[in-house]
């Protein structure tokens, strides 16, 4: 609640404007206010329009409009054939997607949570991301796995995992974690159109919240390229990495740090897996101090890539101090209210891991 | 006649540079068929021919042939049997074995009809099958294939009487044991053992190995124990959704059987009427495992519960063919899915790591080679049926054994693939794109 009124309200210097604007000008699209979970629907149906051979398949994704209700209406405009409810066999029915895909189809296939992929991560992998190179480039998957991902509120240890690191570990796959509503729309678009498969790992806590969308981000066609990272806030005294809701996060922290006169740039990774170093480099080679903010747990982490990459690359030599990682601790998700929120980065642990890096 | 034996005989006689009779045995020999369905019935073994009549009691001068008047006494003379092919039974109908039946009132028909154009290209495909997997088996001993090889000698019935019952247009997935439906599907057995071998002529560029081949509408070739079912279901999904009338072929083993994705997918298939056949090719063993050690019910054609089901005689390929055509109809139909059960048998162990004799008897083996094997059981009965003579079958033979020698030649001459093509593939229509070598400055490119 706090995060998304915090999200709200860093929005809200430009929400207000845009509302008056909106009263103005009626006619011309312009800046809107989109919720993540609208941003995902909206893709998903000009997809599942713009090509036929697109279609839906999970648990509860046609008539209960989605368990999240990411597929609100979806069923209702286009039937039963191309929104299809599946039983629980999370094994049964992603082969069955992937088999779909590689007879000609561009399935969209829902996990209720990244949890239950578990279940069917021999398809994700030996079926979907390994089929291409195994085939010599005889059989493509054009599929899209999606659905929420890392922790929510609440769920206990076996429902709140952030598979990230898992996925992103495979040849074969791309994996992608929007954070914002832009973010949400382009990259599950670029992510239908692409012919591989694409992990899209979505958030729970993300989806009510709400993001100005510019008037170019609602065209139908866009997109935002998989495999590039955006540089969410310019800065020149430290470098914050995130991915998926701790961007907000770091945004936050850093509106904190400014007002000490610590001035953090922002990168929202977009893309876990190709990885964009670059922009992770060139922003380092500035501000010499990197800190790196995951929800998942550290070991073998998203964050352990990073500064791995960071060593073997020219950033290394301008590193003042050793990076940072900052990741949800290293347990099961606890249930009680306290213990989960202590089990995941918060603000104040962001701006005191930036204060050390920097040694202030 | 006359005339055709005599231009036999001269061309005969060129090529073997000898002296050839040819002799009419029209006049002692019937060779219009005896009537099909009692000799197909009863006989197993084909009967002896007539023995060729001494050349001194021919009653018919006139039709002996030779290049030389004085041919007869001189050494190296030989006598050849000729039938006409215009006496050759061109089509016969055979008895089939019943098919066990699940929640069906009506099975597969109980004849199959056979041209003799089908026959022999039955016996063919089937031969080439067998030959390619014995080659493998001698390429992995001599250590030029390694890792996984799983040969499907003893089972060729299944892949071909499939092939024969669907079409190119239809799908098929199977799991591991897949050279054979490697070839029913397309792929030449050049590139079958070039992929075997790792070269760059390979199916799969040599990238994939025995459990990855692929061809248009042949997903493979998978590794993983009863993953293939699922994918297969979604392919049928696939043909459902685009309405264009094919089918998909989804095969897995007695061993696969007992996955629970398998139980999945009868689920949705059957839910969603999906046209799949879903074939369990029964050899009565999972690896070393027997079918009464795995299974609490080896029925399998009944383990669909709701879905019909039919056992099958899998080492006769007419009996699988006409019950594929059966299940292919009842998919086309819109009836939704259907499971076969062939019951066939593996002459080699489960891989080439395995002898096959740990968990089974030599005379067990011994015993279905001999009285079941799929390519005697044609072969006997069109000779039986005057179909096709001998000699066609050893000419077969031969053109088969060469093809595999060349193809074995190639597949142990032709290149590995080269190492600057190592990371291609990962992706499919993507950009250039970078790949971490073994260390940080080992920067590598990967291609679509």
């Amino acid at each position: 609640m706090a995060a998304s009124l915090n999200c709200f309200l860093r929005t809200g210097k430009n929400a207000v404007s845009a509302l008056r604007r909106r009263g103005i000008h009626r006619s011309a699209p312009a800046a809107v206010q989109v919720t993540v979970r609208d941003a995902l629907t909206q893709a998903m149906d000009e997809e599942l329009e713009r090509d036929e051979r697109v279609f839906l398949l999970g648990e509860e994704v046609a008539q209960y409009d989605g368990a999240y209700k990411v597929s609100r209406g979806l069923w209702k405009k286009y039937g039963d054939q191309r929104i299809i409810d599946t039983p629980i066999s999370e094994m049964g029915f992603t082969g069955i997607a992937v088999g779909a895909a590689m007879a000609g189809l561009r399935p969209i296939c829902e996990f209720m949570t990244f949890n239950f992929s578990m279940q069917a991560i021999d398809q994700v992998i030996n079926s979907a991301a390994k089929t291409c190179y195994m085939s010599a480039g005889l059989q493509s998957v054009p599929i899209v796995f999606r659905g929420p991902n890392g922790s929510s509120a609440g769920v206990a240890a076996q429902h709140s995992q952030c598979f990230a690191a898992w996925y992103a570990h495979c040849p074969g796959l791309k994996v992608v974690s929007p954070w914002n509503s832009e973010d949400a729309r382009g990259l599950l678009k670029a992510a239908i159109r692409d012919d591989n498969p694409v992990v899209f790992l979505e958030n729970e806590l993300m989806y009510g919240v709400a993001f100005e969308m510019s008037e170019e981000s609602q065209s139908k066609d866009f997109t935002v390229p998989i495999g590039k990272a955006k540089v969410e806030r310019q800065g020149n005294h430290a470098t914050l990495v995130s991915h998926s809701r701790y961007v907000g996060h770091c945004l936050d922290a850093a509106a904190v740090l400014a007002k000490e006169g610590i001035e953090c740039e922002v990168i929202n990774l977009r893309t876990i897996r190709p990885m964009d170093v670059e922009s992770i480099e060139t922003s380092v080679m500035k501000t010499n101090h990197l800190v790196t903010v995951e929800g998942g747990w550290p070991q073998f982490g998203v964050g352990a890539e990073i500064c791995a990459r960071i060593m073997e690359g020219p950033a290394f030599n301008y590193l003042d101090a050793p990076a940072t990682r900052v990741t949800g601790v290293d347990i099961p998700m606890p249930y009680a209210k306290i213990l989960e929120d202590n089990s995941v980065p918060q603000i104040k642990d962001i701006i005191f891991s930036v204060k050390k890096t920097l040694n202030v | 006649m006359k005339n055709m034996l005599t231009i036999i005989s001269n061309a005969l006689c060129r090529i073997t540079g000898r002296n050839v009779l040819l002799i009419d045995l029209s006049a002692y020999v019937s060779v219009t068929s005896p009537e099909a369905p009692d000799l197909a019935k009863t006989q197993r073994q084909p009967p002896k021919p007539p023995p060729p009549p001494p050349v001194s009691t021919r009653a018919h001068d006139a039709e002996l042939v030779s290049c030389q008047s004085d041919a007869l006494d001189a050494p190296g003379a030989r006598v050849m049997v000729s039938r006409s092919y215009a006496d050759l039974t061109t089509q016969a109908t055979f008895d089939i074995k019943r098919c066990d039946l699940h929640r069906l009132e009506e099975g597969p028909p109980l004849r199959a009809e056979l041209t003799r154009d089908q026959g022999l290209q039955y016996y063919r495909t089937m031969q080439t099958v067998r030959r390619m997997e014995l080659k493998a088996d001698q390429l992995y001993k001599q250590k030029i294939i390694r890792g996984f090889c799983h040969l499907y000698d003893g089972q060729e019935a299944c892949a071909v009487g499939i092939e024969a019952a669907i079409t190119p247009s239809d799908h098929l997935i199977t799991a591991y044991r897949a050279h054979a439906y490697t070839y029913t599907r397309g792929v030449s057995v050049k590139e079958i053992l070039a992929e075997l071998t790792g070269r760059k002529g390979g199916v799969a560029k040599g990238k994939g190995g025995s459990m990855h081949m692929y061809a248009p509408h042949f997903y493979g070739g998978n590794g993983i124990v009863g993953a293939q079912v699922p994918l297969g279901a979604g392919i049928a999904l696939a043909c459902r959704y685009q309405g264009n009338n094919q089918i998909c072929v989804t095969l897995y083993g007695d061993g696969a059987a007992n996955q629970g994705q398998i139980f999945e997918s009868y689920n949705m298939a059957a839910l969603w009427k999906l046209p799949c056949i879903f074939i369990c090719e029964n050899n009565k063993y999972g690896m070393g495992t027997s079918v009464e050690r795995a299974a609490a019910c080896t029925d399998y054609y009944k383990r669909g519960d709701y879905i019909p089901g039919i056992r099958v005689d899998g080492m006769d390929v007419l009996c699988v063919r006409e019950a594929a055509k059966f299940a292919a109809d009842h998919c086309r139909s819109g009836k939704g899915p259907i499971i076969m059960e062939l019951q066939t048998y593996r002459y080699h162990g489960h891989s080439m790591s395995d002898p096959g004799v740990s968990y089974r008897t030599r005379e067990e083996i011994q015993e279905v080679r001999s009285k079941s094997d799929p390519i005697s059981l044609l072969k006997e009965r069109m000779l039986a049926n005057n179909m096709a003579s001998a000699e066609e079958f050893k000419v077969i033979d031969i053109a088969i054994r060469k093809e595999v020698e060349d193809a074995a030649q190639f597949a142990t001459s032709d290149p590995e693939p080269p190492l600057d093509e190592l990371c291609n593939h990962i992706f499919k229509s993507s950009p250039p794109l970078e790949v971490r070598g073994t260390n940080p400055w080992a920067k590598l490119q990967s291609l679509s």
